[in-house]
């Protein structure tokens, strides 16, 4: 293993740090968890659905250009090895039209990174959740780990990769915007930091009272991420998933992961004594037999 | 073979002709290999080794019928869960000889161990087949994604293994005739067993915290977040349970090894069957216990996942933990056996259950496995029972060589 004992005791001070900061902001309601990620809010009451933000992604991540209004609002579609954002039509029983702009979440503690064993997907501090494809060596465990299903695998090919949002990482870092956010004519993504992007969503949502629903998808949802939406209608309808936990998913392994320092620690001499244990037992018993009964032999 | 021809000494033929071909001549030991069980085992490779080749030429999408929602399908979930704890026998077996000074088990320790080793090799060979890009597992010892469960699983395998195949040196150099390296292992063969206690309390538990960051996906009857015990708890079930089947069939089929050195097997078998017994009875109401905490006692009996819990729980849990209790307490061995079989088919449904079966139970396509995917399943199965074949009709591992310097035959 690579690792020195320096940069080890780096990994385990970070590890700590971002344990104990973020309860602290959550309980104490003062700080938001990542609240000085870059984030973007999505205002589905406003996006008039011309696609765009696709486009945009195709052309910035060289994926094929997507297919026409035809074919994209006939079906409920999801994200693809080719296609890392998606914009579904869904009616309102009053007639009108919503859309919706799927794409990676980017949770603020993301399942997905957490559960890559060779840190093929790594959260950036400034929000993205980035994928390293020469690292990752395709066991797919993002996939299982990712509570809204995002990341997704080029099954055709021979040597395959995971493909998924990347927040347009290499943009963020020129300071520039996703390619998806700059296209956008309607005013549908704002991006921001999260903390601001929340405190507008609130606004949004609690000053305007009847004119939305009462909740910000992602403030909450699996610990926080870093896309959030506010609608009109459930999210149920816009084919969110509503059964997310409100925790952090890394969070729920916390215990599990617990296990390995015990037994490494506690096994090897709790074995070594068993086996003097019965080695003893053994012995006395020979003993016995060999007519040397006197009994004095307890250890 | 290849590998044993280059290391072996001047009188080349006759050390071939003695432990390769069991003493038999090259015309007689491939006549002797004119069996229907070998027919139907080369029928199987013959398609499943160009298969596993295939694979990696053709992609995942071309072999297999995994899918977007569902990433993991049989390779891992039954080569790889299944491989894996099947294989718990090496240390439920060795703790009990080595630490526990269960003498009476020695027997049996080695075929364990051997099983232990095979399982871990089956399952790495399946793992390889299933991962899109094998040669980045080198990443685990480079990067430190010590956040993941997977991670832990990764550096387990690759201890485990490697204790394995230390322990089970022992026969094979034992095998090779090479003292000066079988003698100090054999020393070293309780610090062996304490790490392969160690790791395998590691591995099996960390393979069933693998699911805990999935709650959403998993029936809540399965998920739970005690899934590492319940993973820990039942491999040494199927450790326990394969050593009784295994034994049953070893005595069958390699009677001739037996020959010299009697081995009271039903004896041993209602040992491990008393044992077994009060692990699956602990591990029935573990598993209650599970639903109970989950808050999913409301979805027992109910639609087809309700029911086919049921069906695991009661059909392949309680009723071989009721017949090991009572072939123990009345000394049949036969009724013990019969429970050892239904456990070990128990462990297999729990763990294609839990990764395949209850594993998006809410999505309306479900898996299943395409024909290539069993194919090279049961290709690997049959190279181990092959390997487990060759070995034990050439090692000392159903004897050992200090009772009889002349076993192998």
């Amino acid at each position: 293993m690579k690792l020195g004992r320096r940069e080890f005791l780096q990994v385990g001070a970070a590890g700590a740090a971002a344990l104990a900061a973020t309860p602290a902001g959550a309980v104490g309601g003062v700080e938001t968890p990542g609240e000085g990620e870059r984030s973007v809010l999505v205002d589905t009451t406003v996006c008039v659905g011309c696609r765009g933000c696709e486009a945009a992604c195709a052309e910035a991540n060289n994926l094929p250009y997507p297919s026409g209004d035809a074919v994209a609002w006939a079906t409920q579609r999801t994200t693809g090895p080719s296609a890392f954002t998606v914009v579904n039509k869904i009616e309102k029983p009053s007639g009108e039209d919503r859309f919706v702009k799927r794409q990676c979440m980017h949770c603020v503690e993301p399942a997905c990174a957490s559960a890559c064993p060779v840190r093929a997907i790594d959260k950036e501090p400034t929000g993205p959740v980035a994928y390293h494809g020469d690292r990752c060596m395709g066991c797919r465990y993002c996939m299982v780990a990712c509570p809204f299903r995002v990341p997704k695998y080029e099954y055709a090919k021979a040597i395959p990769l995971v493909r998924k949002c990347t927040f347009c990482a290499e943009r963020q870092a020129q300071g520039k915007k996703p390619a998806c956010v700059t296209v956008c004519p309607s005013g549908a993504l704002n991006f921001g930091l999260r903390g601001e992007m929340l405190e507008e969503a609130r606004r949004r949502v609690f000053g305007n009272i009847g004119r939305y629903t009462q909740h910000i998808y992602g403030e909450h949802e699996a610990g926080g991420t870093n896309w959030m939406y506010i609608t009109d209608i459930p999210f149920e309808r816009l084919g969110f998933e509503v059964a997310v936990n409100d925790n952090s998913y890394p969070k729920l392994v916390k215990g599990a992961l617990g296990v390995p320092p015990v037994v490494m620690t506690l096994w090897p001499p709790l074995l070594m004594g068993m086996y003097a244990f019965s080695h003893r037992k053994g012995e006395v018993k020979k003993e016995e037999k060999g007519g040397k009964g006197e009994g004095g032999h307890h250890g | 073979m290849a590998s044993y021809a280059t290391t072996a000494p001047a009188e080349q033929g006759s050390w071939v002709q003695e432990k390769i071909f069991l003493g038999m001549s090259l015309r007689e030991y491939l006549k002797s290999l004119w069996t229907p069980f070998n027919i139907v085992a080369a029928a199987i490779l013959v398609l499943g080794l160009p298969l596993f080749v295939y694979r990696f030429y053709a992609g995942l999408g071309a072999t297999t019928n995994l899918s977007q929602t569902q990433p993991w399908g049989l390779w891992i979930g039954f080569d790889m869960m299944t491989g894996i704890a099947l294989a718990a026998g090496g240390f439920t077996i060795g703790a009990a000889v080595e630490i526990f000074g269960l003498e009476d088990y020695h027997a049996i320790e080695r075929p364990a161990i051997l099983t232990g080793f095979l399982g871990y090799v089956v399952a790495i060979v399946g793992l390889i087949a299933d991962l899109g890009k094998p040669w980045n597992m080198v990443g685990i010892f480079s990067q430190n994604g010590t956040q993941s469960v997977l991670f832990e699983v990764a550096w387990c395998v690759c201890c485990y293994t490697s204790v394995l195949a230390l322990e089970f040196a022992v026969p094979f150099f034992e095998w090779l005739g090479w003292e000066r390296f079988y003698r100090p292992l054999k020393k070293i063969l309780l610090a062996l067993t304490v790490l392969s206690v160690m790791f395998s309390t590691m591995h099996q538990s960390a393979l069933g915290s693998l699911f805990i960051i999935a709650p959403g996906k998993l029936h809540p009857l399965w998920y739970s977040q005690s899934m590492f015990l319940f993973f820990f708890v039942s491999a040494v079930i199927a450790g326990i349970s394969m050593v009784i089947v295994e034994s049953a069939i070893s005595h069958k089929v390699f009677a001739s090894q037996f020959r010299g050195h009697h081995v009271d097997a039903d004896k041993l078998t209602i040992g491990l069957g008393k044992a077994g017994a009060v692990v699956m009875f602990a591990y029935f109401f573990l598993k209650l216990q599970g639903a109970i905490d989950n808050h999913a006692v409301e979805y027992i009996g109910q639609g087809f996942y309700g029911k086919w819990w049921l069906v695991e729980m009661l059909g392949f849990v309680l009723l071989p933990s009721v017949l090991y209790a009572w072939g123990a307490r009345n000394g049949r061995a036969t009724v013990v056996r019969v429970g050892g079989v239904i456990a070990v088919t128990g462990i297999i449904l729990n763990r294609v259950n839990i990764s395949i079966v209850a594993y998006n139970w809410d999505q309306p396509n479900h898996y299943v496995p395409s024909w290539i995917e069993i194919w090279v399943s049961l290709t690997l199965v049959t190279a181990g029972v092959l390997a487990f074949r060759w070995i034990v009709n050439r090692m000392p591992v159903l004897h050992e060589l200090d009772e009889s310097p002349h076993g192998t035959h």
